[in-house]
């Protein structure tokens, strides 16, 4: 199978790998795919106390596109409100990957482990988020 | 780090390259010596017909078979298609019940599911976890009107031997016909028509140094194995399927089953001194599985299990080696290796799968590179894999609820 360069260069050259600290402060994980499936994303975000993703790691056990599609979306949540972050969609990771029609799903899987890792920032930092919402309204 | 040639061959299981040897022979047969075989009224066919005949020799004398039980074939696909429905057509009348494994070619498999839509019943046995035919299970499973078993030789992704004598003795003793996929095995392990009672094998050259596009098929004159043919036209291989022979292709392949039959011995054990040394520099490493038993299985074959790390972007990652994961009919899909499924390999390890297949050309510079890469790059990616990570911290993967998707 032929891959865009753009993969080639996200899986050659990784951004983000790693893990945070269990007990850092801000830190949420979102954890999706099955090794069944071929695929498991962990995505982690470090949100700072206006809500903004400051930092964001990734480690993933998959195809060169599911590699790459997690090591993209680290380098885009970073600096993003966690809303803004939440906006982002698989057909906008597959399109700058160039990912063929096969490899679709790479993309919708990182866009679950953004969603993923945002809910579970707001389970464990709910009230900071509601507030701010509540705020908004 | 530098490669000896880029990138390093080892994919013999999907094709061979043509032994230049081979190639040599071939040519005039191209050029110069075009004539038909067929043709009885000159020179021209005359001179195509002797060099079909001494190639036909040649196929014979690799197995110990006697040349006139030799068909020529486009190739092993076409020698099974032609076996499996031929035979079962022929006997029908004895019997609708068919028995093969779950773990042959498609080839096989996908002939036994059109027999199964002619009304034909299949049998489809599960192999050990050794990849290996359980006997019992075989005799068990064989019914009055059973008429033919097709079990191959050599495995193609797993390069287990399957018991081919033990099975003929037990065919040949309830009078039904056993048909041999020998594609994997011609070179690799000695082959005695002589003494084993196969009745029908399935040859190919171009995973023995010879051509793509020809093959043959072995049909027993004692007892005597009825065909239907598949292929008709004008009546050549004695009506069994007809079809211009392709002179310069089967010179070929008689050439590359010559050269397997002198030089087999010497290149089988430099070959299993090479994949040893393979092994060896793998099998230190933490969570590294060999699918299939190893005693039972040609030197030429290695194929792993990387834990924790997905095959397809491991083939990303060593992309200095030619290697497969699963066999090269099925990479195309993402669906893990069937053949590691039927001997219950869960989905992780089918999933991080890799097929190596040492051959003529392979050096031991070539195996030392491999080894020094593989150790590299797996320790990359497993860096980058969750599943190392939480295996790392004691987390048993099976107690997580995982979202199948």
């Amino acid at each position: 199978m032929a891959y865009s360069e753009k993969v080639i260069d996200h899986y050659e050259n990784p951004r983000n790998v790693g893990s945070f600290g269990k007990d850092e402060e801000g830190v949420a994980t979102g954890m999706v795919g099955a090794p069944a499936c071929g695929d498991v994303m962990k995505l982690q975000i470090k949100v700072n106390k206006d809500g903004v993703i400051e930092d964001a790691k990734f480690k993933t056990y998959g195809c060169g596109s599911a590699i790459a599609s997690s090591s993209l979306v680290t380098e885009w949540v970073k600096g993003k409100s966690v809303d803004e972050a939440s906006t982002i969609r698989n057909t906008q990771i597959a399109e700058e990957l160039a990912l063929p029609p096969v490899k679709i799903h790479c993309s919708i899987l990182a866009e679950d482990a953004i969603k993923a890792a945002i809910a579970d920032y707001r389970k464990k930092y709910g009230g900071e988020a509601d507030a701010d919402k509540k705020a908004a309204d | 780090m530098t490669s000896p040639r880029h990138p390093i061959y080892l994919d013999y299981s999907a094709t061979t390259p043509v032994d230049p040897r081979v190639a040599e022979k071939m040519i005039p047969w191209l050029t110069e010596n075009f004539g038909n075989p067929a043709s009885r009224s000159h020179g021209y066919g005359w001179e195509a017909e002797q060099a079909v005949e001494n190639a036909r020799v040649e196929v014979a004398k690799l197995v110990n078979a006697d040349e006139k039980e030799i068909i020529w074939t486009s190739g092993a696909t076409e020698s099974d298609n032609l076996a499996i429905k031929g035979a079962a057509h022929f006997y029908k009348t004895k019997g609708k019940h068919l028995i093969t494994m779950k773990t042959e070619h498609k080839a096989v498999l996908d002939t036994m599911r059109e027999l199964e839509r002619e009304g034909f019943e299949v049998t489809y046995l599960d192999p050990q976890p050794d990849g290996l035919l359980d006997l019992e299970k075989f005799k068990a499973a064989i019914r009055p009107d059973t008429i033919v078993v097709s079990i191959m030789s050599v495995n193609n992704e797993i390069g287990v031997i399957q018991p081919i004598a033990e099975i003929g003795e037990i065919t040949r003793a309830k009078n039904i016909i056993f048909h041999v996929d020998a594609a994997q095995a011609t070179g690799k392990v000695d082959i005695d028509l002589a003494k084993l009672k196969v009745d029908l094998m399935s040859f190919s050259a171009h995973k023995t140094y010879g051509p793509k596009g020809i093959g043959a098929l072995y049909v027993r004159r004692k007892p005597r194995v009825r065909l239907e043919a598949q292929m008709h036209g004008g009546g050549h291989e004695k009506g069994l399927r007809s079809g211009t022979l392709a002179t310069h292709q089967i010179v070929g392949m008689g050439e590359a089953f010559r050269l397997a039959r002198l030089e087999m011995k010497a290149e089988n054990e430099r070959i299993r001194m090479l994949r040893d040394k393979l092994l060896a520099g793998l099998k230190d490493m933490e969570e590294v599985y060999v699918n299939g038993d190893l005693d039972h299985r040609v030197p030429h074959n290695l194929n792993v299990s990387f834990n924790f790390v997905e095959g397809e972007s491991l083939i990303m990652g060593i992309k200095e080696l030619a290697v497969s994961s699963g066999s090269a009919c099925t990479s195309a899909s993402l669906e893990p290796s069937y053949v590691l499924r039927a001997l219950g390999r869960n989905d992780e390890l089918a999933h991080s799968s890799i097929r190596f297949t040492l051959g003529r050309f392979t050096t031991e510079k070539d195996i030392d590179f491999a080894v020094k890469l593989l150790r590299e790059r797996i320790g990359k990616l497993r860096e980058m894999s969750p599943l190392w990570e939480m295996y790392k911290d004691g987390i048993d993967l099976n107690s997580v609820q995982w979202a199948a998707h």
